[in-house]
């Protein structure tokens, strides 16, 4: 493609348009990657409550650092060409017949390549080193985190509430979602009925739960306090009230807390089906007075259980 | 097989044409809109009974306990009695038995006056007449539900709604946006104005170009039932077994998106074949204007990847009615299967609503900059790679559903690919800019605003591409504002100033400049004050699609809503300004009011019937601007023989 005149260079009487537009967008991009870094990147969501979600928090400062240039840059250019190059009245001339430039177009598809490119192998660095990101893996995890004391938790989504199954406890059941400080989790995400995604917003665990799989996401909670769960796939009439909340409590705290509670659960837990990665409604004897059956197929209208089963303990 | 050439004949004028068969009859006993009620309220009536008297008795939905059979079959039969109605099957039983078939030609010049936009017209002026009007009203329908959803979330615990009416307009405002907005351009200015940019006389394919049309409204109506009997559940993406398992108004969803599919597929195959086919001799691959480039690159979207979703709907269909189990996974069906297959649409679906506004801008910019289009083949092969890659994507909406979890790179990598070829449209307009005479017109103001926005929406696109930010950014109110940002801002914002710059075009009538601007400025600013904050809301742990919301998110929900009012007020004014210009002042248009060099603007406004009296002779580039003694772009009265000669050197029998 030829040019028939080179954008880059100017008459004598034009002031150097490409210097000026660069000198504007390389002071702007710095003051905004400072912000970024200094200002917004210790406040940035999804915070640093476990591993996964200080990963996360840095990755997006990462590619906020990475886009803030790119779009000054062309935020920057637009500014400069319609403040500079607009139509003066009584001038209608056609502007200069530019219909490319070699060396310009393949700078540009070279340097967005390189950083699309950069952006791509953070990503997968990102994803490998904390452990899947925090994001389900399915049933055949690829990368877990070290070691392998893992606290395995069973997240059960229903019509329109989550449960959830602590195997290693008995497998009792509870609504109350506790986790112990520095010890990675294991969750184990499935559903009884439609999709639905356990999103633990502090931890930055993210994964749907499907019927019939189970969907394994991990993490490792680094601080004590709060978080908030929240169902992310659209489940249905109530799918805006299911959300609930869990803490992350002290190892000792916790180790406290799961044996009292399984020895306040284990008349439940008793008739409870037994502990399994997936649960299939239709099958499940103990339940059977509380399961509509219609045709073979299991209505599901978030009444698997009996209203008091699993109870608060 | 021969490619059928135009004679070069002088046209009659206007209406002069010879009657068609059939047209001495009253008008309320032609076919048109009326008869076509009639048709589709009938076979309504006779699918439902048909429904019922065979499935009466077994054909029970299990997982919603609901007989779905008579609906699906009511709404089948009954868009069957719509194009009946319509007379879309006429000619063929005319064919059938032998009789004399109307010409094209003479459906081009025969049908004047406003009652032929309500009638099954082959002209495809009046289809892209018939498209805008219906794309505004689908838009402005499914708009004034993003209002009444934004009405609701003014508060996080009293509701305007109770909870089974909210998910209901949520599942019709995006269903609605989604499916019908997809020919939202390809619709009107690609049906419209595709021919005359080619320097064709007609479409390859006026009967499937009508059908296109006439089915959406029909989805549309179908669509809108689906509030009758209950609304769906399950926004527009219809998971499965969630859709499996909703009441009858599952069945309006699946029906009018089918349809939907059917429309955009003979749409894009009829644009593809034009194309292909009849263009003007010297309307060579490098002379296509760059929205001729768009058109084929959307249309192949459409052909390709809309009969995924049409399978998914007819399994949709076929689970709920007679149990098939595709995606029951008790019965080993797979709630994944329905995922992949609405994505390897859905995705190329997402593009099948940016391209068209790339092809857009890029069009006006050199008008306006009155420079050539820097990079024009960059710009083509930035479609190009958009529409390849953008169907090697769509994994990246199931980054956390659990399905192959090795895979995530290799989908990281090739959605971030895709902001390569994105990013020529950006070096192609920042080209065109350098050292222009940029005037400031209100389709120009339009075609800023999409640069402005999709910047945005194609970065915030990036941290989703992301997985670890995706995590935390996916189903929450990011993801919906960086779509709105995409589409409202991209492809919206294009329609925009496609109506501004080519509605003075079609319709011969000035639109009023200074309501224009006052347009552009309120839905600029209400947009970027409606969706920017989303993304704060979305990343502060709002997911999509809630109607409760964490209370300390109150301030920024009430600030979009009332944003959104002034975004909706920005609609109301253009729709003012096209009635107020239209219908009121009626001020005519010169044949070329912007001095562009496109082909379309080189006949009168409105264009005649037939668009050209000639098959011009193409004989330079589109964008030729400033160059020194470019020669016209083509000669509109070429001396005789030269085109069936320009064909018959093609090889082609005229």
């Amino acid at each position: 493609m030829a040019a028939s005149e080179a954008p880059a260079t100017t008459s004598p009487a034009e002031p150097r348009h490409a210097r000026r537009i660069f000198l504007i967008w390389i002071v702007l991009a710095l003051v905004a990657d400072l912000l970024i870094w200094f200002l917004w990147k210790p406040h940035m969501p999804p915070g640093d409550m476990s591993t996964s979600a200080e990963h996360q928090q840095t990755d997006i400062a990462i590619l906020a650092l990475t886009a803030a240039p790119v779009m000054l840059f062309v935020w920057t250019y637009f500014g400069y060409a319609l403040t500079n190059w607009r139509y003066r009245d009584g001038d209608e001339d056609d502007g200069p017949p530019i219909f490319g430039h070699t060396g310009i177009q393949a700078t540009w598809i070279i340097g967005t390549a390189v950083v699309v490119l950069a952006a791509f192998v953070f990503g997968t660095v990102e994803l490998i080193i904390p452990a899947g990101a925090g994001a389900g893996e399915g049933p055949l995890p690829v990368w877990k985190p070290d070691g392998s004391n893992y606290l395995q938790v069973q997240v059960i989504g229903q019509q329109w509430q989550f449960t959830y199954r602590y195997p290693q406890f008995g497998g009792m059941e509870t609504t109350q979602l506790v986790l112990p400080q520095g010890r990675p989790v294991e969750f184990h995400v499935t559903s009884l009925d439609v999709i639905h995604s356990f999103w633990a917003y502090q931890l930055g665990v993210k994964a749907d739960g499907n019927p019939g799989v189970d969907d394994v996401a991990y993490t490792t909670p680094e601080h004590t306090g709060g978080f908030t769960v929240r169902c992310n796939e659209l489940c249905g009439l109530w799918h805006g009230a299911m959300f609930n909340y869990g803490t992350v409590v002290s190892a000792t705290d916790f180790e406290t807390w799961a044996s009292t509670t399984e020895t306040q659960l284990a008349a439940v837990t008793k008739i409870l089906p037994p502990y399994a990665l997936t649960y299939d409604p239709t099958v499940i004897p103990q339940l059977g007075q509380d399961v509509v059956k219609v045709a073979g197929i299991t209505g599901a209208n978030g009444y698997y259980y009996n209203p008091g089963d699993p109870v608060q303990p | 097989m021969s490619i059928e050439i135009e004679p070069e004949k002088a046209q009659d004028a206007a209406g002069q044409g010879p009657a068609a068969p059939g047209r001495a009859r009253p008008w309320w006993m032609r076919p048109a809109i009326h008869t076509a009620l009639v048709g589709a309220v009938l076979g309504y009536v006779v699918g439902h009974w048909l429904g019922n008297f065979l499935s009466s008795s077994y054909a029970r939905n299990a997982l919603s306990d609901t007989n779905d059979f008579p609906i699906i079959l009511g709404y089948v039969f009954g868009t069957v009695g719509w194009l009946g109605g319509l007379g879309v099957f006429n000619d063929l039983f005319r064919q059938m038995l032998g009789r004399p078939v109307p010409v094209l030609e003479e459906e081009h010049e025969a049908a004047t006056g406003v009652a032929r936009f309500f009638r099954y017209s082959l002209d495809h002026k009046v289809v892209g007449i018939q498209y805008l009007v219906g794309m505004i009203i689908y838009f402005c329908t499914a708009g004034l539900f993003a209002m009444a959803i934004r009405t609701e979330l003014l508060s996080p615990t009293y509701h305007v709604f109770n909870a089974s009416t909210y998910i209901e307009v949520v599942g019709e405002h995006g269903t609605m946006m989604m499916m019908l907005m997809s020919s939202v351009v390809l619709g009107p200015f690609g049906n419209y104005l595709m021919p005359l940019m080619i320097g064709s006389k007609r479409m390859a394919f006026p009967r499937l170009e009508a059908l296109s049309f006439w089915l959406t409204p029909a989805a549309f109506i179908v669509l809108l039932s689906g509030i009758l009997l209950g609304g769906f559940p399950f926004g527009w993406t219809g998971y499965a077994p969630l859709s499996v398992q909703a009441s009858q108004g599952a069945d309006a969803y699946a029906v009018a998106f089918g349809l939907m599919g059917i429309s955009i597929i003979l749409a894009g195959f009829n644009i593809i074949v034009t194309v292909i086919n009849y263009r003007a001799p010297g309307m060579r691959w490098s002379r296509l204007p760059i929205f001729v480039w768009s058109m084929v690159t959307v249309s192949f979207l459409m052909v390709l990847a809309t009969p995924v979703l049409v399978g998914g709907m007819y399994m949709l269909i076929t689970d709920r009615t007679v149990e098939t189990a595709f995606f029951a996974s008790q019965l080993g069906g797979s709630s994944y299967l329905y995922q992949n297959l609405f994505w390897f649409f859905g995705h190329p679906e997402v593009y099948i609503l940016a391209l068209p506004g790339f092809g857009i801008v890029s069009e006006i910019l050199p008008v306006f900059c009155r420079k050539p289009l820097f990079g024009y083949r960059v710009a083509g092969a930035g479609m190009i790679g958009v529409a390849l890659l953008s169907f090697f994507v769509w994994q990246h909406h199931l980054f956390d559903s659990g399905i192959n979890p090795e895979m995530r790179p290799l989908f990281m990598l090739t959605t971030e690919l895709i902001s390569i070829p994105t990013g020529f449209i950006y070096l192609v307009a920042m080209g065109t800019f350098w050292k222009a005479k940029i005037r400031f017109t209100v389709p120009m103001l339009f075609a800023l605003g999409l640069y402005f926005n999709f910047l945005i929406g194609g970065i915030s696109g990036v941290f989703l591409s992301d997985v670890p930010a995706d995590t935390t950014e996916h189903g929450s109110f990011f993801v919906m504002a960086h779509f709105h940002y995409t589409i409202m801002g991209g492809l919206i914002f294009a329609f925009m100033a496609a109506c501004y710059y080519w509605l003075p075009k079609m319709l011969g009538i000035k639109l009023n400049q200074t309501l224009g601007k006052i347009h552009f400025w309120t839905m600029f600013v209400g947009f970027n004050s409606t969706f920017l904050p989303l993304f704060a809301i979305g990343m502060l742990g709002q997911p999509r699609r809630v109607f409760e919301y964490a209370r300390n998110l109150q301030t920024l929900n009430d600030w979009v809503s009332i944003s959104s009012f002034v975004l909706g007020t920005s609609i109301l004014i253009f729709v003012i300004n096209v009635i107020w210009s239209t219908v009121i002042v009626r001020e005519p248009e010169t044949a070329n009011p912007w001095q562009s060099r496109g082909l379309e603007w080189q006949v009168s406004s409105p264009p005649p019937g037939g668009n050209f009296e000639h098959i011009p002779v193409v004989l330079s580039s589109p964008y030729d601007y400033g160059v020194k003694d470019a020669p016209p772009v083509a000669d509109l009265h070429p001396p005789v023989g030269v085109v069936s000669a320009a064909y018959a050197g093609a090889g082609v029998e005229a």
